[in-house]
């Protein structure tokens, strides 16, 4: 099962490098990670997506609240409605023609997606959204245009609510 | 207020941390801290013969002592050649505090002479560890070290410090009195009064109840403790290897260890318990045989202070963490409050089916008049001893033996590699056991394979004179493997034997200790008096023994607690 984890590090030398290394030496699974700093200076917020049962992410939680430089650790389970997720999605894409564009420019308006970078024939896009609608949309830019680089971010995850990891 | 270099900082430091044994090996790197520890007057350097020893060493003090063994190490293969012992210290929670050189701060990164990443390659096998920037981060990163290393679960913590940060040219006010202020590190030792009522509820129902203790319960002096809930209600005890003496071995409730090499006993009383009361086990996989088959019928308590080791392996139905020793005071309190008693009529009927185990005998083997059996040599070690003395071992066949034929009464006399199971573990642990408790009768009980390991240790017993007593069951064989062999793989003997032993006992001598060899079973109890006589000498009993003898009973893979192979005469 996708699980996303909430990790707040000390920000220091090292510190996600025994975040990281813990997932490949216990036989974890990073599907993606995002990591910066955070309004506290002291602090960075991972995010990381993995899958695992509930036994597995149960221990991967407690095994990272284990380490000394993690400072808080919280899975956040969209599906029983506890967490928002996000990524960002970069597309760039060959626009040879009008067509193409104007096609383009439309998925993107469907889409709520942004042209942020334009060439005579290409256009960059930047789309934000759950991890799905992101797959949508690259697919669906797939095959109205050729796509010539993806990037995405990573999932990014918040609780919905109250809750908060700094308190 | 006189200013101090960053050596002189870590030595004060170290003092300040109430160090009075520092075991170590010089280098490049760590020039200036071995310049300021010649102006120590509290710190005793003992000068190891390899970083393996000195490491092993430090832990082997740490285990004999309780306090925290330190070490330290010049950088690059210096660094390197502890990865093995911090590696044995962290699979059994032991508080070390490893000091590494490290090549200075702007070659850092620049494949300089003798650097490794020491951080990165041991970042697996440490509780913590630290890259020190500036020489005012020594003193306070060796104080967080100890904490860390000493609290929750112990550990190794490596403290890596660039040479820059200790040289003469930069020299700063000693920072006294700094508190450790750590706020994502939070142990928590008090268990949760709700599951700890519950834990009394289910003591107070069970029938078949069986307590089970580890190396958690040696760690946070828990023996009293645990004698006391033991003997309240009249409980079956069971030990892990790394637990050994928290419950005395001669004690009529005590079954012996549990597990691959455990006793039948012990292992039946496991598979037909309805409650298990774990105390500092982490249920690793030479105690629960095939874990979907472990203590099927069984509740578990399980208490540990370290939340990651309650249900990883095997699903704890009563989940309390905490120290062992604290949640036991809770538990004996709530007891007591309640007027919790034990079902005895159960407990009666219990401890008859328990009798009935215990009556195979499980551990007896065949003497022989001619060859003397490894068994032999324990047996007739716990007897001269009168079962009081430190005993460390290596890893193998003689291992097991001594947990099966020494019956340790107190915490802190075994020490052993359980977890990593590191051969060569065992005579630099010797050592350091006898630098902490220098009264006491320390010896070691290790093999032809593993003794060849670190022996080059011999050299440090003669300069600091530490006169272990080493009794060296020589088979001419890596007796465990040629078990395997012999049991899994069709008799099939591949590199096991070893037929080009050196002459122990010259060899002894060469080192300027004392040695002799026994052969013949009679000659035996004598041998081993003789050599705890020589109260200030090393010396080295090479006992020629049975290259057949076999580690009995053992469970069969894959099977429950109960399914065990037993000797069968």
């Amino acid at each position: 099962m996708r699980r996303v984890i909430s990790i707040l590090i000390e920000n220091e030398a090292g510190s996600l490098s025994r975040v990281v290394g813990l997932f490949s030496q216990r036989g974890y699974n990073i599907e993606s990670l995002t990591v910066a700093p955070t309004d506290d200076a002291t602090l960075s917020r991972c995010t990381i997506l993995t899958d695992g049962d509930k036994m597995e992410v149960e221990q991967i939680t407690k095994q990272l609240h284990k380490l000394v430089c993690v400072y808080r650790v919280s899975a956040l389970d969209e599906e029983a409605e506890g967490g928002l997720e996000r990524e960002l999605v970069l597309l760039k894409i060959a626009t040879p023609n009008r067509n193409v564009r104007d096609e383009i420019k439309s998925l993107a308006d469907i889409f709520a997606a942004r042209i942020v970078d334009v060439n005579p024939e290409i256009y960059t896009l930047q789309f934000a959204g759950s991890s799905t609608e992101a797959d949508n949309f690259v697919s669906t830019v797939c095959k109205s245009a050729e796509v010539m680089e993806v990037v995405r971010s990573g999932v990014l995850g918040i609780a919905r609510g109250s809750h908060s990891m700094h308190n | 207020m006189t200013l101090m270099s960053g050596a002189q900082m870590l030595v004060r430091t170290l003092e300040d941390l109430g160090v009075d044994h520092l075991f170590g090996y010089p280098g490049g790197a760590v020039l200036d801290i071995y310049d300021a520890l010649l102006d120590s007057k509290k710190i005793h350097h003992v000068l190891g013969r390899h970083e393996q020893g000195v490491a092993h060493e430090a832990d082997g003090y740490a285990r004999a002592t309780g306090r925290v063994g330190v070490c330290l190490v010049t950088s690059g293969p210096g660094a390197t050649n502890t990865v093995t012992a911090i590696a044995t210290a962290y699979m059994d929670s032991i508080p070390l505090v490893v000091i590494t050189g490290q090549v200075g701060t702007p070659l850092i990164g620049s494949d300089a002479f003798q650097e490794v990443d020491t951080v990165g390659i041991t970042r697996p096998i440490v509780k913590h560890s630290y890259l020190c920037q500036s020489p005012l981060d020594i003193p306070k990163y060796l104080r967080q070290a100890f904490y860390l290393a000493a609290s929750g679960r112990p550990g190794p913590v490596v403290v890596d410090v660039p040479k820059d940060c200790v040289g003469p040219s930069r020299r700063f006010e000693y920072p006294e009195d700094q508190q450790v202020v750590m706020r994502s590190y939070n142990p928590n030792l008090l268990g949760h009064r709700g599951q700890i009522k519950r834990a009394a509820k289910l003591l107070s129902e069970a029938k078949h109840p069986v307590l089970m203790v580890g190396g958690g319960a040696v760690i946070s002096k828990a023996a009293d403790k645990v004698r006391k809930l033991a003997h309240d209600f009249n409980l079956p005890v069971t030990s892990t290897l790394m637990g050994l003496g928290v419950f005395p071995g001669t004690d009529r409730q005590f079954l012996g260890m549990l597990g691959m090499h455990g006793t039948y006993e012990a292992n039946e009383a496991m598979d037909k318990a309805d409650l298990v009361l774990a105390l500092g086990v982490r249920f690793d996989d030479r105690v629960t045989n095939s874990v979907q088959k472990f203590c099927p019928a069984a509740k578990i308590v399980h208490v540990d202070i370290d939340p990651a080791s309650i249900s990883k392996t095997v699903n704890a139905d009563l989940p309390i963490v905490g120290d062992v020793d604290t949640v036991l005071g809770q538990l004996l309190e709530t007891i007591e409050e309640q007027g919790i008693v034990c079902d005895k009529d159960a407990l009666e009927g219990w401890w008859k089916q328990i009798e009935q185990w215990r009556h195979l005998d499980c551990l007896r083997y065949k003497s022989d008049p001619q060859l003397i059996q490894p068994q032999d040599v324990i047996r007739s070690l716990y007897k001269a001893t009168s079962g009081r003395a430190i005993i460390a071992t290596d890893v193998g066949q003689h291992q097991m033996f001594v947990a099966q034929h020494y019956q340790f009464d107190e915490p802190r006399h075994l020490l052993t590699s359980g977890g990593l199971g590191t051969m060569g573990y065992g005579f630099p642990a010797a050592i350091g056991a006898k630098v902490g408790c220098p009264d006491e009768t320390v010896c070691l009980v290790t093999g032809d394979g593993s003794f060849q390991m670190n022996i080059q240790e011999l050299s440090c017993c003669l300069e600091f004179n530490i006169p272990v007593k080493i009794f060296l069951l020589d088979n001419h064989t890596l007796g465990m493997v040629r078990q395997w062999q012999r049991m899994f793989y069709r008799g099939r003997i591949s590199s096991t034997s070893l037929n080009s032993n050196p002459d122990f006992v010259a060899l002894a001598k060469a080192y300027g200790h004392e040695g002799f060899r026994v052969e013949k079973p009679g000659e035996l109890d004598g041998a081993i008096r003789k050599a705890l006589a020589m109260k200030d000498k090393l010396v080295i009993v090479d006992v020629v023994c049975n290259t057949d003898a076999m580690v009995l009973p053992m469970q069969q893979m894959r099977g429950s607690m109960g399914d065990m192979f037993l000797n069968e005469d």
